[in-house]
């Protein structure tokens, strides 16, 4: 996985819900750590959909909870 | 309870808007709201409608599922499993559901067809009935946080508002039964590629782009616009008929009442990812 992408990521996770980047580790559990909710959740797949120029179906992100993961499924949708 | 909606009617255009906490969910209260809307509309008093949400977290979530669900339990009492499972079986009944179906499709065809433009401006989240409701304007304008989505077969359910015919009318089959068949949720970039949406904006434009929408149409001879939507935009009433027929039959499954259980009680923070 690109260390890139990953980092990417969590810059847009962090500019959205206004947390610091350097407060934010690939590791985290993007709900726990942003304390965000479904819906902005949603928020971010939206951000993360138009930024990578990816479409992630919901499905596939069952379980897919931290930046790590979830910037892998960005890069199988590239 | 606060009105679920507010309108006015400003230069020939009338501005819908949904201000329910905590967000917009279609039960009784909006219901009746959205009736008293529809019966108040003087179409000769204006060339177009606008339809938005004044809360934050988007368009409309859909159906009101913890007024069903508490609507059904209270009325279900305390009888035994049999005693549960009789009246399980009379619960379409027993909620004037099919009632409930009857006045929102009426809402909902007269919105559909109504002789002036109808623009919705949705951000955010646009589920269920709330997708079903913005399926009977004549345009979308979308902002970026916009996302559509038909979850109902989770809940062991289909659409029951009109929104398999409308998005079908709109987009067509293929894509219908990707989001009806998946339950998947697509983003505002998608909705405009496919279709279903005229244009895309930045978060908090949605309403100010629709307004120059609705100046637009208001350029036109009415007569000429009204016959150009009725000409293209017609009400796929048998289909239409047969959703509702689905739906009821479906509800009366008890696994319904289950998930709707598992959604209302759930703890969890993502109730609405699958």
């Amino acid at each position: 996985m690109s260390s890139g992408t990953v980092q990417k990521l969590m810059e847009l996770a962090g500019t959205r819900f206004s947390v610091p980047v350097s407060d934010l580790k690939p590791s985290d559990d993007f709900f726990q750590t942003l304390g965000i909710d479904s819906i902005q959740a949603l928020e971010l797949l939206s951000d993360v959909e138009m930024e990578f120029d990816v479409e992630i179906p919901d499905y596939e992100l069952e379980g897919v909870v931290t930046f790590d993961a979830l910037a892998e499924q960005i890069e199988r949708r590239r | 309870m606060s009105n679920p909606i507010h309108w006015r009617l400003i230069d020939g255009v009338y501005e819908l808007e949904l201000c329910a906490e905590p967000c917009n969910e279609i039960g009784t209260a909006m219901l009746e709201a959205l009736e008293r809307f529809v019966d108040s509309i003087e179409p000769e008093k204006a060339h177009a409608l606008i339809i938005y949400s004044s809360q934050r977290k988007g368009f409309c979530a859909g159906a009101d599922l913890r007024e069903l669900y508490h609507e059904l339990v209270g009325r279900r009492g305390n009888g035994n499993g049999n005693r549960v499972k009789q009246l399980w079986g009379q619960m379409g009944q027993l909620y004037d559901l099919r009632d409930f179906l009857d006045r929102i499709h009426t809402v909902f065809d007269k919105l559909d067809m109504l002789p002036i433009t109808t623009i919705g401006a949705v951000h955010g989240v646009c589920f269920g009935g709330g997708f079903e409701l913005a399926l009977t304007c004549d345009l979308l304008v979308v902002e970026k946080t916009a996302r559509f989505c038909f979850p109902e077969l989770r809940l062991g359910i289909i659409p029951g508002f009109g929104g398999i015919p409308r998005l079908k009318r709109s987009v067509g089959t293929s894509l219908t039964q990707d989001l009806l068949l998946t339950g998947r949720s697509i983003n505002a970039k998608k909705a405009v590629a496919v279709g279903l949406a005229s244009q895309v904006v930045g978060v908090g434009e949605g309403l100010n782009t629709a307004r120059k929408v609705a100046a637009q149409a208001g350029r036109f001879d009415r007569q000429a616009a009204a016959t150009a939507k009725a000409f293209i935009k017609q009400l796929p009433s048998d289909e239409l008929a047969q959703e509702k027929r689905h739906f009821l039959r479906l509800f009366q499954n008890p696994g319904v009442l289950n998930a709707l259980k598992k959604f209302v009680e759930s703890d969890d923070i993502r109730p609405y990812l699958p």
